[in-house]
């Protein structure tokens, strides 16, 4: 089997993602914080079940948005290339290296990513079938602009 | 007849190993290294290289007559990913088919005091050489070997390593920081 080279884009692409991703956990930090101090709207009416599935999905997409960064980091660090955020402010290593960690760590930060996936595609789906088909308030509660119209 | 041919291969391989092994005051490879330190986006990334000669001869009262030479098996690289190692095997970084050693060898030696030298030398790779200066620091370790430490940095695209578009140092940075530790037994 003949190895494609590597080309500069796909490095300059590593270290993007990782900046990205390093950006979106630092984000979903301040989102934790805002979300501690400020209280949520009073939830809609709908069926017990369906709070209850909301609840769980909210849950999960938080552990994921925390998790999935996380994973990549120690990825990262399992496979000796430490990650530095924007090229300048390095970040301990989690882990030693660790070829057979770093197999593992792969595929757990891969199928957290298309996990969270399905679970924004269901999440916006029923946010849509609230607006859409139930008429109530669930989309609006989000995104207040669409109430003042 | 038949037993002396299948002797023969395994005979000439311990002859060669003995051959490359050898150096004057037989550097203990196992306690020495020879790393590098390269950055790639702003990442520090370190490597060595697995296989390598040396032929030192040091005497401190006779400089002059003190050598050190090094033969590295470019091929040998150790880095992060078995992906990366592949890769700067290729033509536009070591292109290890055609150039698979790079050498260094003194030329002269300076004594600093304080057990600190200064080793200047040629340094040959990929068809390019270049003169660079090593400084060295000697110090005796527990089991009374010498310790000679020493790092000096160059610059990739000199020898060519890493053209086309990895000439591009923003990706891969041109400055790589060399450091070797070669461990010498006590002088009897």
């Amino acid at each position: 089997m003949v190895e494609q080279p590597i080309l500069p884009s796909t490095l300059r692409a590593y270290g993007y993602h990782k900046w990205i991703g390093l950006t979106v956990f630092l984000l979903v930090l301040v989102r934790l914080a805002w979300r501690w101090t400020h209280p949520v709207p009073p939830p809609a009416a709908m069926p017990e079940w369906q709070r209850r599935a909301a609840t769980l999905t909210h849950a999960c997409l938080y552990l994921l948005m925390l998790g999935i960064p996380l994973s990549g980091w120690i990825y990262s660090s399992a496979t000796g290339i430490q990650v530095v955020y924007l090229g300048l402010f390095p970040l301990p290593d989690l882990v030693a290296k660790d070829k057979t960690l770093a197999a593992v760590l792969k595929a757990v930060h891969i199928t957290l990513n298309f996990t969270l996936l399905a679970l924004v595609i269901i999440h916006a789906g029923a946010a849509l079938k609230h607006h859409f088909v139930d008429r109530d308030g669930v989309l609006a509660r989000m995104l207040p602009s669409l109430s003042r119209r | 007849m038949k037993t002396l041919r299948t002797f023969i291969p395994p005979l000439a391989a311990m002859l060669l190993a003995a051959a490359g092994g050898a150096s004057a005051q037989g550097v203990l490879i196992d306690k020495s290294e020879i790393r590098f330190v390269s950055k790639q986006m702003g990442v520090t990334v370190e490597g060595r290289f697995r296989k390598w000669k040396a032929n030192v001869d040091f005497r401190p009262k006779e400089l002059a007559k003190s050598k050190a030479e090094f033969e590295i098996e470019l091929a040998s690289i150790d880095l992060a990913s078995e992906e990366s190692e592949s890769e700067v095997r290729r033509t536009v970084w070591f292109d290890t088919a055609k150039f698979p050693v790079a050498k260094f060898a003194s030329t002269a030696m300076k004594d600093l005091g304080g057990d600190r030298y200064e080793i200047a030398g040629t340094l040959s790779m990929k068809g390019s050489a270049k003169d660079v200066i090593v400084p060295v620091g000697i110090r005796k370790d527990a089991s009374g070997n010498s310790v000679a430490e020493g790092q000096f940095t160059l610059k990739r695209l000199e020898f060519k390593v890493g053209e086309g578009l990895w000439a591009d140092t923003d990706a891969v940075a041109n400055e790589v920081l060399v450091r070797v530790r070669m461990v010498l037994p006590p002088v009897r």
